[in-house]
């Protein structure tokens, strides 16, 4: 048993953390959010981060330094998956927050919603197999450059499930061309063996193996894979904290810039 | 007033419920069917006087590019059918 006063198994497994603040995460709650659960449960319990739901109807995300939209079906998927959703009051606070330079990541359900909401290029589209697929995936990560993946080294391959019917990244050739030319293509789809992005890795026909890009300004973050759901060893990978301990960190490197 | 809305997925976007649309129609003795693309259509009631059914059109076009269709990967086509 440990004193109050001493520190937590976690607090001595994240030495850096000690002493701060902890980062506090919001999670954005939609009708039809179904990842809301995993990731409050991934950042509170696994990462030790304060995190928050956020119902789609509020109109302020004040007080919170990083945004996190969940995966699930938001609104059914009615129209096209994202679209309703990209219209709740809360959206406008995120697009502020992300404006001011708030780290935000969409994950799945999420991804679709910042495409749809403009705060991300492309679309993602039907899944080119027709298929639901839910399988654990191999990603490479393609840059580091990101305060969601300053915490990975270069090249370095990460596991984490997918979940979904519409994944599939598409693009005009110029706004791929972007992406790739301004490294905002954070994640890619690759064989967990050799590591190289081949047709047989690629879950749902994702244009170049896409599996996450950023923004220009490189502070949101879209993913069709759930870091949420590979925070803990008993869900077979722990590669999701990475992702989440990126964010905290960058959180923490703008709270020391400001003083 | 009564609007109906075509959407349809864009030439380059690829469309594989089209295409499983079209191999199941060369199963079931339709060989020819050589491409299929497959959209939405919705019809849209709306209560309006006549004099301000300019305006109305002009904010069911506008609803058409921002909220019933994804100009990234959608065509929309707008008519009033009466």
């Amino acid at each position: 048993m440990s004193s109050p006063n001493s520190p937590t198994q976690l607090e001595l497994s994240l030495p850096k953390l000690a002493g701060r603040r902890p980062t506090r995460f919001a999670v954005i709650r939609f009708p039809g959010s179904n990842c809301d659960q995993d990731c409050l449960r991934a950042l509170r319990e696994d990462c030790g981060y304060a995190a928050e739901y956020v119902w789609h109807q509020e109109s302020s995300l004040a007080g919170f330094d990083a945004i996190v939209v969940p995966g699930g079906f938001s609104y059914g998927d009615y129209l096209r998956c994202g679209a309703m959703a990209r219209h709740s009051p809360v959206m406008k606070a995120v697009s502020e927050a992300a404006a001011s330079g708030v780290p935000v990541i969409g994950i799945c359900n999420g991804f679709q919603i910042l495409c749809e909401a403009g705060l991300l290029p492309g679309a993602l589209l039907r899944n080119r197999s027709l298929h639901f697929v839910c399988a654990p995936v191999t990603l490479r990560v393609e840059s580091v450059d990101s305060p969601f993946t300053s915490q990975c080294y270069a090249g370095q391959l990460l596991t984490m499930p997918v979940a979904h019917g519409e994944g599939c990244y598409h693009a005009d050739p110029e706004t791929l061309r972007a992406l790739e030319e301004n490294h905002q293509v954070l994640l890619r789809y690759v064989d967990a063996l050799t590591g190289e992005a081949i047709e047989a890795s690629n879950p749902n026909g994702s244009a170049g193996n896409i599996a996450g890009i950023c923004n220009a300004e490189r502070n949101v973050f879209g993913l069709m894979p759930h870091p949420d759901r590979a925070a803990h060893e008993r869900l077979g990978s722990e590669d999701g904290k990475l992702v989440f301990a990126a964010m905290a960190e960058h959180v923490a490197g703008l709270s020391v810039a400001k003083r | 007033m009564k609007a109906r809305v075509t959407v349809m997925p864009k030439a380059a976007v690829l469309d594989p419920q089209g295409v499983a649309i079209r191999n199941t129609l060369h199963h079931l003795g339709l060989p020819g069917a050589s491409a299929v693309r497959a959209g939405k259509v919705m019809e849209i009631e709306l209560n309006s006087a006549s004099d301000d059914r300019p305006a109305l059109e002009a904010k069911l076009r506008e609803l058409c590019r921002d909220f019933l269709s994804n100009p990234v990967i959608e065509d929309f086509q707008l008519e009033i059918v009466d």
